[in-house]
C-alpha cells in the first residue's frame, strides 16, 4: 500500500544511490575536551588519552589513531600500559577497571574493550576499602597490583581480573616492623603510589599517602625496606639503577632514598624544597632522568610558592645550572617524560617532556637548547580563540597549497625542528585523495588554515586581521616581561588563549578563491577584508571605504558596538594573506553574508542592514541597497537590544560549551546503546513538560517580522537575468524575510577594467510568499549543473556552463526548495521540507558524489542540515529526497551551527569547543584512520569468560560498522590508480567476508 | 419536559422551564413567556431552537413550536435573538456545526464587543474554515481546515506539549501528544469555533505529529499556514457527530484527490484537500521585475541618498499596491453572526455546562479515553 502511494521508486535508483551515498563519522579532529588522564607506552611508543566522558583515545605517529569509548560515559581517572603488551588498563572513577587491546583485524589494528572489573570487598565493609587509588601493571604481565583507600593492595590476575587474594598486601602486614612511634601516628592510609623496581622484579614500591614508603618483597611476601616520610607523599619515582628513589611530597619538597641491602631503615639522603623558602604547592609528580655527562634531569609538576604563584599550572625542568618553569595556559592533567627505553642502556638521556594540560597538549624537546616546544601534528587546539565560523576549500592547487605552507613555516620558526617523538603504529591509510583547506575564523580576529586532506588536522598557518585595527590592547603587553635573574624562572607555553581583546574583531564570514588567492574576511564590527596572497614581508597602506548601508534615512538610530578603529598610514604585514582594501559597513553591525569573485574582481556583503558591492580592483563601491523594512526597529538597535541577534546567540551557545561542565555529546561508536541512552532523559523532559508547558504560536510570517531584512545569501552569477539571448554578471540577495534580489552588473572587459565603472541596476525582486528566510541561491545551467567557481573554467578545471539551454534559478528557504525559470522567475518545482516534515534548512551545499562502482559516474545533489541534526540528500535538479541520516544531537545547537560541507560530500561539525566530528556522505571520498600496530609477540588470548550479553552484542555490532568501512575504503583503494600489491593482497584476502556482507544486506 | 432556554445578545444569560411536551400551547404565550422570563418585554425578538440534527430551526407559529417542543429529547435548546440581528439565511441550513448533541454554553464576554456586522447574501463570503473527512474519520476525531487568504486576521492560537493518555493492549499509557494552549480573541481559529484549549493535536496536513516535537509541528503549521488542515481530538468530545443520526454533510463535496501525485508520507489521506487549489495559493510568489534605472555611483562614497530611496521606494510601494490588492480581495471574514456564537460559545470547555467533573482537564494533561 504505502509502495503506491510512493511515486518514483525505482530500482534502479535504489541501486546507484547505494553506490553514491552512505553516511560515516570517521574521525574526531581537534583536542579532546576535558581530558582527564594521559598514559604512555614506551614500548609501543603510543599515547592514550582519557576523558571526562569516558572516551580513550590512542595516538602514534600522524594518522595513527584509535578511538574507545567507555560504556558508561564516565572519567577515565588513569590509563596504564600494559608493559611490552598491545593492551592497557582504564581506571574510571566508579571504581572499574578496563582492559582495552589493540588487534589486528583484516590489515588493520583496532581498540576493543576485553574485560572489565570493579574491586568488590567483603560483604558489609565500605566502599573506600576497595576505592582504587594506585594501579601497577607488572612487568610480567599476569598480575596487576591494586592500591586502595584502605591502605590495603589487591592482586589482580590479567586478563581475567580474578583476585588472587592470598597474595593480598594488607595494610597489616606492612606496619608490623614499622617502629611503634610511627606506627601509632599513621593508621589506615590510602595507597598513593605503587613502583616496580627497575632491576628486581620481585620488589615493589609502596607508598602510602601520609609518608610511609616500604619496599615489598613479593616472593618471601613481606617488607625488606621501611622508608619513614614525614611529610604527605604526592608520589614516587625510582632512579634508573634501583640503587635510589624519589619521592615528592604535599609540602612542594622532594626527598631522595638510598636502597641498599645493609640498611633496612635508611635516612634520606636530601630533602629539598625547590621553590622555598616559604609555603609551597604540593609537587605531585617528579622525575630524575640520569644522563651521560652525570647532571640528571629533575622534572617536577607543582611546587610553586604557594602565595605568589600558587595559581599557576607549572612543570619545572632542572639539569644543572638550567632551570625554568613551564607555565601553561591551563590546568596540568599529567605530563610523561620519553627517554630511552632500552633496559641495557645504562642512562635515561631524556629527549622530549609530553604535557596534557586541560586545554592542549604541549611537547618540549629537552635535547635542543632552550628546550624549545615542538609543533605538534595532530590534537591542535582548535579553540585557542572560540571558533565563531568556518569555511571548507576543496582540491586546492599545488601552487596555492605550497604558498601557505611556506607562508606558516616562517610563522614556526621558534618551534623545534626535532621529529615528532611519539611514532608508534604504522599508518597504512591511503594517501588522501586531494588537498584541502578548512579554514577557522576565531573571535580574536585570527583565521587558522588547516590542512584538513587527511586524519590529522594540522595548522598550516594563521593570519590574524588585528593589525589594521587600533584596538586597546597593545601587542607588546604581551611580551613576557620576565628577565633571565627572575624568580621563579616561568616560562609561558602553549597557545590556548581565549579572552579576547575586542569582540568586534571576531570572524564571521570567509571566502578563499583558490584559483586566484583572494581571500575576503568579514567581521562582528561590520568590517570586510579583502586579502591577497604575498610571499614577502610588506609594508602598505590599506584602503579603506564606508559602506553607508542606511544611506541616510530618518529616525535610525544605531546603539550597538562602534565600528573598529583603524590605523593611519602604511602597516606592516608578514609574508602570507596580506589586506590591500578594508570595507566598513555602517552601521557596523555583524557581517551576515559574503561573497567573492576573483574574476570580476568584486566583493559583495551583506549585514542586517542591507548588502553592497564593493569593486576591488578600482577600490571602489558600486552600489548599496538597504533592506530593512520600515517597521523593523529592533534590527536597527544592535547587538544591545532586547532581541538576539542570529550570530550572538550562536556565540553565546558556544560560550555555554565551553563553560558547560557535563559533556553529553554522542560519539560515533555510541550508536549501539542510543536507545538506552535516550530512555531516561526523555522521561526527564515529560515530567519537565507537565510541570511547566511551554507554548508556542501559530502565526504565519509577516512582512513585520524583524529582521526580515538581514540578508542571508549573496551570490555571484553570470545568467540570463533579462532576456533569453543575453547572458550578464548579475548578484543575488536573499533575505531572512524570504525576499530575492537580482542585480544586473556591468563588468568592462579586462582591458578597460580599470578605466569604466562596473555598474549595477536592479533587474529582480522576488517576494516569496511564505517569508521563510532565504539560505541559499544558485543558479543551474542548461545542463542542470550548478554553475562554476569564478576563474574554475579559465584553470581548465570544470567545463563551461551550458549556455544554450535555459538556466534555472534554485532559491533555497529554510522552509522550501523551490526552483524558477530564468530569465522570466516562474516557479517550476518545489520541495515543502518544512510543511512535511517539520524540520528546517540550516545548512545547504552542493556536493559532487561519485560512485563506488564505476569511476565515470557522478552527480550532483544538495547535501542539507536541517535543525533537528539530520542530513538529507536532495537531488537536483528534480528536488527529490534521497536520503536522510541522523548526524547530530538537535539540542547541540552549536554542533548544527558549525557544521560545513565541502564539495565533495564531506563534512565537519564541533563536537566540542575544541574537537571537529569530520564525517562522509558519500561511498567515494572517506577520510578515516586506518592504522597498524604492529608487536613483537603477540600472546594468544584464547580465555573464555563470562561477559555478559549485552557487551558481547555492543562489540559484535562494532565489529561489523568497522567491516563496513573496510569495505569501502577498499573500494576507494581500487579506484584510485595507485594500488599496492599489498592492498591488491588483503582485498582479496577479505573478499569473502566481502562477497558475505553484501548478501547479508541483500537478504 | 424541561426546555432550556438561551438569551443570545442580551448577556449571559439562561434559563431552565418546563413545558409540557403534549400540551406545549400557543406559539403566542410561549413567546410571551420567554420575554417575562427574561424580562425582555419591550424588545423584539427571533425564537429559534436546535433540532435533533443540530440545524438551527425558527420557532414563529403554533406548527413549528409544536414541532419543536414534541422532537425534544429530553431538553428542547431555545435561543433567542434580537429581531435585527437574525441571519434567516442561517436558519435550517448546515452552515451551522453539525455537531450539537451537547449542551451549548454561553461566554459572551467579547460578544458585546463584537461590533454589529450588517450580514448580506451568502455567496459574498468566502469560507473561513471547514470541517473535513467527516466521512473517513473516526467520530472521535475532527479535521478542520483554516483558509487564510492573506487577511489580516491572525491565526491565533497557540500550542504546547502535554501528556494524553491512550488505551493499548497493555492498559492505559501516557504518551505525549502536542495540545492546543490557547486562542488568541479574535483571531482565525477562535471565530471559527472549530477548535478550542485542550484539543489534541493528531495531524497536520495529513502528516501525523506523533513522535515530533513541539517545535517540529509549531514550524509545520507555520509553513501550512496559507493553508492549514488541523486533525484534532477536541477535549470536549459531547459535542461529535454521531453519524447514524445524519446522512448528509458538507463533506459530500469530497474529491478523490488520494495523493496521487501529492506525495504525503502517511498512510491517512486527506480527502477535502486540493493540493491545486492549495498550490495556486501559495503559488504567488511575488515577482517584480526591475524597470529601475541603472544604480550608477560616479564615486566612492557618493551613492545619493535619493537615489537609494528611489530603489527602496519603488519596492516598497509595490509591495503596499499588493497588500491593497490583498485586502480588497479577502474582505473580512464573517459567516454570519450566530453562527459564530454558537460555534464560540460550544467549543469552550471551561464553560461547559455538562461536562462530567475531572473528565477532561487535569493540571495540564489531557485524559481522553
Amino acid at each position: 500500500m504505502r509502495r503506491f502511494l510512493r511515486p518514483g521508486h525505482d530500482p534502479v535508483r535504489e541501486r546507484l544511490k547505494r553506490d553514491l551515498f552512505q553516511f560515516n563519522k570517521t574521525v574526531e579532529h581537534g583536542f579532546p575536551h576535558q581530558p582527564s588522564a594521559l598514559g604512555y607506552s614506551p614500548f609501543l611508543r603510543l599515547m592514550a588519552i582519557g576523558t571526562r566522558s569516558g572516551a580513550i583515545k590512542l595516538y602514534g605517529a600522524p594518522g595513527v589513531e584509535f578511538m574507545g569509548l567507555h560504556e558508561e560515559n564516565n572519567t577515565v581517572m588513569q590509563i596504564h600500559f600494559i608493559p611490552d603488551q598491545c593492551q592497557l588498563v582504564t581506571l574510571l572513577d566508579d571504581n572499574s577497571l578496563h582492559l582495552w587491546s589493540l588487534k589486528q583485524h583484516s590489515g588493520a589494528s583496532e581498540l576493543r574493550e576485553e574485560h572489565r572489573f570493579t574491586l568488590k570487598g567483603p560483604p558489609g565493609s565500605p566502599p573506600s576499602a576497595t576505592q582504587v587509588t594506585a594501579v601497577l601493571p607488572h612487568s610480567s604481565r599476569e598480575v596487576l597490583y591494586l592500591g586502595t583507600e584502605s591502605g590495603n593492595i589487591f592482586v589482580v590476575e590479567l586478563p581475567s581480573f580474578r583476585v588472587v587474594e592470598d597474595r593480598t598486601i594488607t595494610s597489616e602486614a606492612v606496619l608490623q616492623r614499622v617502629p611503634e612511634d610511627y606506627c601509632n601516628r599513621r593508621s589506615c592510609e590510602l595507597v598513593e603510589a605503587l613502583r616496580e623496581h627497575p632491576k628486581n622484579p620481585d620488589q615493589i614500591l609502596i607508598g602510602y599517602s601520609r609518608g610511609l614508603i616500604v619496599l615489598w618483597d613479593l616472593q618471601n611476601n613481606k617488607v625488606t625496606h621501611h622508608f619513614l616520610g614525614s611529610q604527605q607523599l604526592e608520589n614516587l619515582y625510582w632512579q634508573r639503577d634501583g640503587s635510589k628513589f624519589i619521592s615528592c611530597h604535599y609540602d612542594g619538597s622532594y626527598t631522595q632514598w638510598p636502597v641498599s641491602s645493609d640498611n633496612r631503615h635508611p635516612e634520606p639522603l636530601e630533602n629539598f624544597v625547590p621553590y622555598g623558602p616559604f609555603p609551597c604547592k604540593a609537587i605531585s609528580k617528579i622525575y630524575w632522568q640520569t644522563t651521560k655527562n652525570g647532571l640528571p634531569y629533575i622534572i617536577f609538576q607543582g611546587g610553586m610558592p604557594r602565595a605568589s604563584y600558587g595559581d599557576r599550572h607549572s612543570i619545572s625542568v632542572v639539569h644543572g645550572s638550567q632551570q625554568i618553569a613551564f607555565d601553561f595556559t591551563s590546568r596540568v592533567i599529567d605530563f610523561f617524560i620519553i627517554f630511552s627505553s632500552e633496559p641495557t642502556a645504562e642512562f635515561d638521556d631524556p629527549s622530549a617532556m609530553v604535557v596534557l594540560a586541560e586545554e592542549e597538549l604541549v611537547v618540549i624537546d629537552l635535547k635542543t637548547a632552550g628546550w624549545p616546544a615542538v609543533h605538534p601534528p595532530y590534537l591542535a587546539s582548535l579553540h585557542c580563540s572560540a571558533i565563531t565560523c568556518s569555511h571548507h576549500v576543496s582540491n586546492i592547487p599545488l601552487k596555492l597549497w605550497e604558498r601557505i605552507i611556506s607562508a606558516g613555516s616562517k610563522q614556526n620558526i621558534h618551534y623545534s625542528s626535532m621529529p615528532w617523538p611519539i611514532d608508534g603504529g604504522t599508518n597504512i591509510a591511503p594517501d588522501p585523495p586531494q588537498r584541502d583547506l578548512l579554514l577557522t575564523g576565531h573571535e580574536d580576529g585570527t583565521v587558522r588554515f588547516w590542512d584538513a586532506s587527511g586524519v590529522c588536522l594540522h595548522l598550516l598557518y594563521k593570519l590574524s586581521t588585528v593589525r589594521v585595527f587600533l584596538t586597546d590592547a597593545d601587542p607588546n603587553d604581551n611580551m613576557n616581561p620576565l628577565g633571565e635573574d627572575e624568580w621563579p624562572p616561568l616560562r609561558k607555553v602553549g597557545t590556548f588563549d581565549p579572552y579576547s581583546d575586542d569582540p568586534r574583531l571576531g570572524i564571521q564570514k570567509i571566502y578563499l578563491c583558490k584559483y586566484s588567492g583572494y581571500l575576503a574576511v568579514a567581521g562582528t564590527a561590520g568590517q570586510v577584508l579583502v586579502m591577497e596572497l604575498n610571499d614577502e614581508d610588506a609594508e602598505h597602506v590599506v584602503d579603506h571605504a564606508e559602506a553607508d548601508l542606511l544611506q541616510d534615512q530618518e529616525g535610525y538610530r544605531w546603539k550597538g558596538h562602534e565600528k573598529l578603529r583603524t590605523r593611519d598610514g602604511p602597516v606592516r604585514f608578514e609574508a602570507g594573506f596580506q589586506p590591500f582594501v578594508l570595507v566598513q559597513c555602517q552601521p557596523p553591525a555583524v557581517v551576515t553574508s559574503l561573497a567573492l569573485h576573483s574574476e570580476w574582481k568584486l566583493v559583495a556583503f551583506g549585514t542586517s542592514h542591507g548588502f553592497g558591492l564593493f569593486d576591488h580592483q578600482q577600490k571602489r563601491l558600486v552600489f548599496v541597497k538597504c533592506t530593512l523594512h520600515p517597521s523593523d526597529q529592533l534590527a536597527l538597535e544592535g547587538p544591545l537590544s532586547r532581541v538576539k541577534s542570529l550570530k550572538k546567540s550562536l556565540r553565546q551557545s558556544f560560550r555555554r560549551i565551553r563553560r558547560s561542565r557535563v559533556s553529553g555529546r554522542k560519539r560515533r561508536g555510541g550508536s549501539g546503546n542510543a536507545s538506552e541512552v535516550r530512555g531516561p532523559p526523555f522521561r526527564d523532559t515529560l515530567q519537565e513538560m507537565e510541570l511547566a508547558p511551554v507554548q508556542r504560536k501559530i502565526e504565519a510570517r509577516s512582512a513585520e517580522d524583524s529582521f526580515t531584512g538581514f540578508v542571508r545569501t549573496l551570490y555571484f552569477a553570470d545568467t540570463f537575468l533579462r532576456d533569453s539571448s543575453r547572458h550578464c554578471p548579475s548578484l543575488w540577495a536573499g533575505t531572512n524575510g524570504g525576499t530575492v534580489y537580482a542585480f544586473c552588473l556591468r563588468v568592462p572587459p579586462a582591458e578597460r577594467r580599470m578605466d569604466e565603472p562596473v555598474r549595477a541596476e536592479q533587474a529582480k525582486e522576488i517576494q516569496l510568499m511564505h517569508r521563510a528566510p532565504v539560505v541559499g541561491i544558485l543558479v543551474l545551467d542548461g545542463r542542470s549543473n550548478p554553475l562554476p567557481e569564478p576563474l574554475e573554467v579559465a584553470h581548465d578545471l570544470s567545463k563551461s556552463p551550458d549556455m544554450q539551454g535555459s538556466h534555472q534559478l534554485l532559491v533555497v528557504s529554510e522552509e522550501q526548495f523551490k526552483v524558477f525559470t530564468l530569465p522570466k522567475v516562474s516557479s517550476k518545482l518545489k520541495l515543502k521540507l518544512t510543511a512535511l516534515e517539520g524540520c528546517r534548512v540550516r545548512k545547504v551545499t552542493v556536493a559532487n558524489f561519485g560512485s563506488c562502482k564505476t569511476d565515470d559516474y557522478s552527480e550532483n545533489d544538495l547535501a542539507v542540515l536541517t535543525n533537528l541534526g539530520d542530513i538529507q540528500i536532495i537531488s537536483l535538479p528534480f528536488l527529490k529526497l534521497q536520503i536522510r541520516y541522523p548526524c547530530i544531537r538537535k539540542e547541540d545547537v552549536s554542533g548544527i551551527a558549525s557544521c560545513v560541507f565541502t564539495k565533495y560530500g564531506q563534512g565537519f561539525y564541533l563536537i566540542s569547543p575544541s574537537e571537529f566530528e569530520r564525517f562522509s556522505l558519500s561511498t567515494k571520498w572517506l577520510v578515516e584512520p586506518r592504522c597498524v600496530v604492529d608487536m613483537p609477540e603477540v600472546t594468544s588470548n584464547n580465555h573464555v569468560h563470562n561477559k555478559s550479553g549485552m557487551e558481547n552484542a555492543v562489540r559484535k555490532s562494532s565489529k561489523q560498522r568497522h567491516e563496513g568501512n573496510i569495505v569501502t575504503c577498499l573500494h576507494s583503494v581500487v579506484a584510485s590508480s595507485e594500488v599496492s600489491c599489498m592492498w591488491q593482497e588483503s582485498l582479496e584476502r577479505i573478499g569473502c567476508s566481502f562477497c558475505w556482507k553484501e548478501e547479508a544486506v541483500g537478504r | 419536559m424541561l426546555s432550556v432556554c438561551f438569551l443570545l445578545q442580551f448577556g449571559a444569560e439562561f434559563r431552565r422551564f418546563s413545558l409540557d411536551r403534549y400540551k406545549p400551547g400557543k406559539f403566542e404565550d410561549f413567546y410571551k413567556l420567554i420575554l417575562h422570563i427574561h424580562h425582555i418585554a419591550n424588545l423584539e425578538v427571533m425564537i429559534g431552537y436546535a433540532d435533533v440534527h443540530g440545524d438551527l430551526l425558527p420557532i414563529n407559529n403554533d406548527d413549528n413550536f409544536f414541532k419543536a417542543v414534541s422532537s425534544a429529547h429530553p431538553l428542547l435548546r431555545v435561543f433567542i435573538q434580537r429581531q435585527d440581528e437574525v441571519d434567516y439565511s442561517n436558519f435550517g441550513t448546515n452552515t451551522l456545526s453539525r455537531k450539537k448533541k451537547a449542551l451549548v454554553t454561553l461566554r459572551n464576554d467579547n460578544l458585546r464587543r463584537r461590533p454589529h456586522i450588517n450580514i448580506s447574501m451568502p455567496h459574498d463570503f468566502r469560507p473561513v474554515s471547514s470541517i473535513i473527512d467527516v466521512d473517513i474519520l473516526p467520530e472521535t476525531h475532527r479535521r478542520v481546515r483554516l483558509y487564510r487568504h492573506g487577511c489580516e486576521k491572525p491565526l491565533g492560537f497557540y500550542i504546547r506539549d502535554g501528556t494524553s493518555v491512550r488505551v493499548t493492549p497493555h492498559g492505559l499509557e501516557k504518551v505525549p501528544g502536542i495540545f492546543i494552549s490557547r486562542m488568541v480573541p479574535g483571531g482565525l481559529a477562535e471565530s471559527t469555533g472549530l477548535l478550542a484549549v485542550n484539543d489534541e493535536v493528531l495531524e497536520v496536513n495529513g502528516i501525523e505529529v506523533a513522535g515530533k516535537t513541539l517545535d517540529q509541528v509549531t514550524d509545520m503549521m507555520i509553513a501550512n499556514s496559507h493553508n492549514l488542515i488541523i486533525t484534532v481530538k477536541p477535549a470536549n468530545q459531547r459535542n461529535n457527530i454521531i453519524r447514524s443520526s445524519r446522512m448528509s454533510g458538507s463533506s459530500g463535496q469530497s474529491t478523490d484527490s488520494t495523493a496521487s501525485h501529492h506525495s504525503l508520507p502517511t498512510s491517512h489521506v486527506l480527502q477535502n484537500f486540493h493540493p491545486d487549489e492549495m498550490e495556486s495559493d501559495e503559488e504567488a510568489d511575488i515577482v517584480i521585475e526591475g524597470g529601475l534605472e541603472p544604480q550608477h555611483i560616479p564615486k566612492l562614497h557618493s551613492l545619493t541618498s535619493s537615489s537609494l530611496s528611489r530603489i527602496n521606494g519603488s519596492s516598497l510601494s509595490h509591495r503596499l499596491q499588493r497588500d491593497l490588492v490583498l485586502n480588497n480581495n479577502s474582505g473580512r471574514e464573517s459567516n454570519g453572526n450566530i453562527h459564530k456564537l454558537l460555534s464560540s460559545l460550544k467549543t469552550d470547555p471551561r464553560h461547559s455546562l455538562v461536562i462530567p467533573r475531572g473528565g477532561i482537564e487535569e493540571d495540564g494533561t489531557v485524559i481522553t479515553l
